[in-house]
């Protein structure tokens, strides 16, 4: 089995890109001022909408493009200067990038050779690998005469065969079709663990970014909007932009009326509604606040914590799917298992309700 | 924001990459070499008027040396530089005193006083502007110094029984003025021969674009059922690429000349004349309308047919749908065309010798200044200088504006199949004119090998072999082995460079890359001419006529860069094309896991773009072998070229002889191209990455 020498931590220290708008003539930065510390070993996502410079800090990290200000360092050491081939970072590309004049057995060679591996060597690890993304059998293939899924795991075994110190991803599944999408995350989150490699993934899709990374980065206009686990990201999103763009989101306006160490007391509409006090944050009261309330969180009742009226009820199999309004905001509830519970008609009045651990204050 | 980092990084990553920095460093010199250098020398000597004055050498040949300063003052000091004086030959001429060398050629020093006991030299010039370096104490042997005078200005051979106060050498001076302009511009035959030039590129330009949207028309729009035609139709637009560029000047003087077999045989006409402008057109026509037809017939099939259906639909007719929509449409395309069979027909060369007559063009005239009894440079180079400008501005207008513009109105791919015009009205004259010309330019090929099978053409149409028979005793084997063996060693090198340019261009970033990728099209508006010329007042005394690189003058070696320069903007620009559709990540990822620009190039790139390469080799080897203008211009007895062989013989009448080279000719580039053909078809990547290859 291909044993990973060792993997590297990566750290980006300040780093800034400027680039020319081509309508203005104007420069500006697509990537601003991101210091990032990646532990060896982990599996890192920079996630975010299209523009926001996730895909310029990848290939910055891989040597393509070369950063204004700041400094990268791959396991400890700088490596600003050195040109892509000397970096010990191997990339998945978006389009995988396989050779097409070589068959499947070259083109994940094709590293190897460049490094002098001996001829026994080559063979014994590239058959190795080829097993590992379950290709096996395959090895004269030429890469058109392989399957979307195949290519993609071949350009994997590709990178991964060389044994870099860390593995870099650009957008890898997105030209798959959504099942195959699935299956391929869960495997290179697999493989990844099995040989404890560092990689950077770099998507737009926010499913694949939960599922698959220790940590994620999310970032927006290029700087960092928000850095942490998948769980924080998506219970403890620091703006409306993160907790818009990880999955559906609720927003609810009112003010603090009283904060203690276990919860906080917002009024919304005249209606006191409790949030759990978190640690670093402190409230006063008076102070405006908005709750952060996934869809998933809410209960729609007879009895409840705060009035609403039923704009729309659709059933969508898996879950009841309402859109309400308290006071003037709408809130989305997705309720779930709805065949034994009541469902509330367009135009009716209910109460929602929440648990105050699943509420999140901005 | 400064991006003062990312500079400074990349210019380090830049510098890291030995193999690229070498790669481009020399792709500049070569550039700056053959074909930056010759056009600004060019420049230069239409500006700069170089007189070569004899001075007398009888002080330095008796022995009588006597060291100067560079003002004529006695030199004492051991170190310091010495000079030689010499006496004009002219009278009221004054004395010139001139350099005295330790040690001849590229690296020249000066010698010192102290230095004055060993071998001296002193830099001269022959009558052909070649450096020369004469060693003083052998100033009285001829071999040794074959470039003296004799006071008359007489070369001063083996049998002169020489005397010290014979010895004459030449020296030259710069004189630098703006009279050669001026002065060809009152020039008769300059006058003509600019008037002549541009008509001809007129009418052949007119000439081409109707016949070659005729046939782009015909074969987009018209229902052409017949299998016949549309062979026909490939067949056309072929054989110029194969042929040499004056085999249909050869066939219009056999098939329409005095002694032609239509027009005394068939016609019986007796005092055909084919020599003059309209031959001239009718030939070149003929030889440029196929890259006419197509150039249209790509921009016609991009044209959506949607919208001249719309326009049928609102009422317009077919005539009208024509003019409103195709035709506009097309215009940036035609105006493209025009230029470019323009620039190439105010740059043929072969055809106006052939069957010119006495109508010269620029291309011609400059060859005559040359190898004429004048040589007269200046003026020649003063011609070259205007050809080259009008070339050069209709390529610039060619290549910035209309071809954008084309681009612009021209992107969109059709929507759907465009239904075929059906009508019969429309479709029988239409494509019987088409057949009719196809058929006569095929019959104008065939002419070819017939007359160099026929005894005495216009007298006795029985077969014989003595064509050929003569070819080969007249130094037949010869031509051919050095046109082969000369246009096989260029073609790899084009065909490399080219593929490195285009890598260059289309996938790096780097500064020069703008320079790089212009020059190297620049040569496709260069005339041969005026690169030959270019050449020769480059090379002819060594670069800035310092007598370095003055040996490749006159060798084979020349020849083969002219072909390389010649051929490399078409081999570019089919790497361009072929480059720009291979995705960036591929390469991008070899280099990631580890290889270096040579080795991406190497084990990526250039496999990637095999056939591009391939196709490039064989362009290469056919441009060569058919190439006049230029080689004409250079070529020296020791080597003997096809197609110069070819225009002697034409000159002389002695047609059959010049048919028989041809002849071979055109099967040598036809099996080329079949060769080419059958490999990348067989073992093209095309073909690999396309799975017709069982795994």
């Amino acid at each position: 089995m291909a044993n990973v020498k060792q993997p590297k931590g990566v750290e980006l220290r300040n780093i800034s890109k400027i680039y020319k708008d081509p309508k203005t003539g104007k420069d500006f930065y697509a990537v601003h001022n991101v210091s990032l510390d990646i532990a060896p070993g982990s599996f890192v996502t920079l996630l975010g909408p299209s523009g926001c410079g996730k895909t310029t800090t990848l290939r910055m990290i891989a040597g393509f493009e070369s950063p204004d200000e700041g400094d990268i360092f791959l396991g400890g050491e700088a490596i600003n200067a050195l040109t892509p081939n000397r970096r010990d970072t191997a990339m998945v590309f978006q389009s995988y990038a396989l050779f097409p004049h070589y068959n499947v057995f070259d083109n994940v060679a094709y590293g190897l050779r460049l490094r002098k591996v001996p001829k026994d060597e080559i063979q014994r690890r590239v058959t190795d690998i080829l097993q590992l993304v379950e290709l096996s059998g395959m090895e004269a293939r030429m890469t058109n005469q392989l399957s979307g899924g195949q290519q993609q795991r071949v350009a994997l075994a590709r990178a991964l065969v060389v044994e870099p110190g860390v593995l870099l991803f650009d957008e890898p599944l997105s030209n798959l079709d959504a099942k195959l999408r699935v299956q391929m995350r869960t495997e290179i989150r697999r493989i990844q663990q099995k040989l404890g490699i560092t990689a950077i993934y770099v998507t737009h899709d926010q499913s694949e970014a939960m599922s698959i990374s220790d940590n994620i980065i999310l970032m927006r206009g290029g700087v960092i909007a928000q850095m942490g686990t998948p769980t924080e990201i998506y219970y403890r999103p620091n703006s409306e932009f993160v907790a818009d763009f990880i999955g559906e989101c609720n927003f609810l306006k009112g003010t603090v009326r009283d904060v203690n160490a276990e919860e906080t007391v917002v009024e919304i509409d005249g209606h006191p509604v409790s949030v759990a006090t978190e640690g670093a944050r402190q409230e006063s009261p008076g102070d405006p606040a908005e709750i952060v309330l996934r869809p998933e969180a809410i209960a729609i009742a007879d009895h409840g914590d705060l009035p609403c009226t039923v704009e729309l009820s659709c059933f969508m199999g898996s879950y009841q799917n309402y859109h309400v309004t308290v006071g003037d905001t709408l809130v989305k509830i997705t309720d779930n298992c709805p065949v034994n519970k009541r469902i509330f008609d367009v135009g009716e009045k209910a109460f929602i309700s929440f648990d105050k651990h699943c509420a999140h204050l901005l | 924001m400064s991006r003062r980092q990312s500079a400074s990084l990349d210019r380090k990553k830049f510098f890291g990459d030995p193999v690229m920095v070498v790669t481009i460093v020399v792709l500049i010199t070569l550039l700056l070499l053959f074909i930056v250098y010759p056009l600004a020398i060019l420049l230069v000597d239409s500006v700069l008027v170089r007189e070569n004055d004899l001075y007398s050498a009888a002080d330095l040949a008796a022995g009588k040396l006597e060291w100067v300063d560079k003002n004529g003052a006695p030199v004492t000091a051991d170190g310091d530089a010495i000079f030689a004086r010499l006496t004009a030959v002219t009278e009221g001429g004054e004395d010139r005193f001139v350099p005295v060398y330790a040690k001849p050629g590229v690296f020249a020093h000066q010698a010192r006083l102290k230095d004055a006991d060993g071998t001296l030299y002193i830099r001269v010039v022959n009558s052909t502007d070649r450096v020369v370096w004469l060693d003083l104490s052998r100033l009285m042997e001829v071999d040794a110094t074959p470039m003296t005078y004799k006071p008359n200005g007489r070369l001063i051979k083996k049998a002169d029984g020489l005397e010290p106060a014979d010895i004459c050498v030449q020296l030259r001076r710069n004189n630098w003025s703006l009279d050669a302009f001026p002065r060809i511009f009152k020039d008769y035959t300059f006058n003509h021969a600019l008037r002549n030039t541009l008509l001809l590129g007129m009418l052949t330009g007119f000439g081409s674009l109707l016949i070659g949207l005729l046939f782009a028309y015909v074969d987009v729009y018209v229902d052409i059922r017949s299998r016949v035609i549309k062979k026909l139709f490939d067949v056309v637009s072929m054989l110029p690429v194969v042929s040499p560029p004056f085999v249909l000047s050869l066939s219009m003087v056999l098939l329409f000349g005095k002694s032609g077999l239509i027009t005394r045989k068939l016609l019986g006409i007796y005092d055909a004349n084919v020599y003059g402008m309209w031959g001239i057109v009718i030939v070149q026509t003929l030889t440029f309308f196929p890259v006419v037809y197509l150039m249209l017939k790509g921009l016609l099939k991009n044209i959506d047919p949607s919208m001249e259906e719309a326009a049928r639909d609102m009422g317009a007719t077919r005539m009208k749908v024509f003019t409103t929509v195709t035709l506009p449409l097309l215009l940036p395309g035609l105006g493209n065309a025009f230029l470019v069979t323009f620039i190439e027909s105010v740059a043929d060369f072969a055809n106006p010798m052939i069957i010119g007559g006495s109508f010269d063009t620029l291309a011609t005239t400059i060859y005559l200044r040359i190898t004429g009894g004048t040589y007269d440079i200046t003026g020649a180079a003063a011609m070259a200088v205007v050809l080259l400008c009008i070339t050069l501005v209709l390529f610039m207008i060619q290549k910035y504006v209309l071809e954008a513009r084309t681009a612009a109105t021209l992107t969109g791919k059709a929507s759907r199949v465009r239904m075929l015009i059906e009508d019969k009205s429309v479709r029988y004259p239409l494509s019987a004119l088409c057949m009719l010309i196809s058929v006569f330019v095929v019959l104008m090929y065939i002419a070819v090998p017939f007359g160099a099978l026929f005894k005495l053409w216009g007298r006795d149409y029985s077969l014989t072999f003595k064509w050929f028979a003569k070819m080969f005793s007249e130094g037949g084997w010869k031509a051919f082995k050095d046109s082969f063996i000369l246009s096989l060693i260029a073609s790899p090198i084009t065909a490399l460079l080219s593929m490195i340019i285009s890598y260059l261009v289309v996938k790096r970033r780097f500064r020069g890359k703008g320079f790089i990728e212009f020059t190297s099209m620049l040569a496709m508006a260069v005339p041969g001419t005026v690169l030959g010329v270019g050449f020769i007042r480059g090379y002819a005394g060594g670069i800035f006529r310092t007598g370095f690189m003055q040996g490749i003058y006159g060798t084979g070696l020349i020849l083969i860069i002219v072909f390389v320069v010649r051929s490399l903007p078409v081999g570019t620009r089919s790497g361009i094309s072929a480059l720009r559709q291979i995705d960036k990540s591929i390469e991008e990822s070899a280099y990631d896991l580890g290889a270096g620009s040579g080795k991406v190039f190497t084990s990526v790139t250039l496999p990637l773009i095999k056939d591009s390469f391939f196709s490039g080799l064989v362009t290469t080897f056919v441009r060569s072998i058919t190439a006049i203008s230029a080689v004409i211009l250079l070529v020296t007895p020791r080597y003997l070229l096809i197609t110069c062989r070819i225009n002697e013989y034409a000159e002389k009448g002695e047609f059959g002889v010049a048919c028989a080279y041809a002849t071979i000719l055109i099967m040598i580039t036809y099996a080329a191209i079949m060769l080419m053909n059958f490999v990348i078809d067989r073992f093209g990547t095309s073909r690999r990455i396309n799975g017709k290859e069982g795994a």
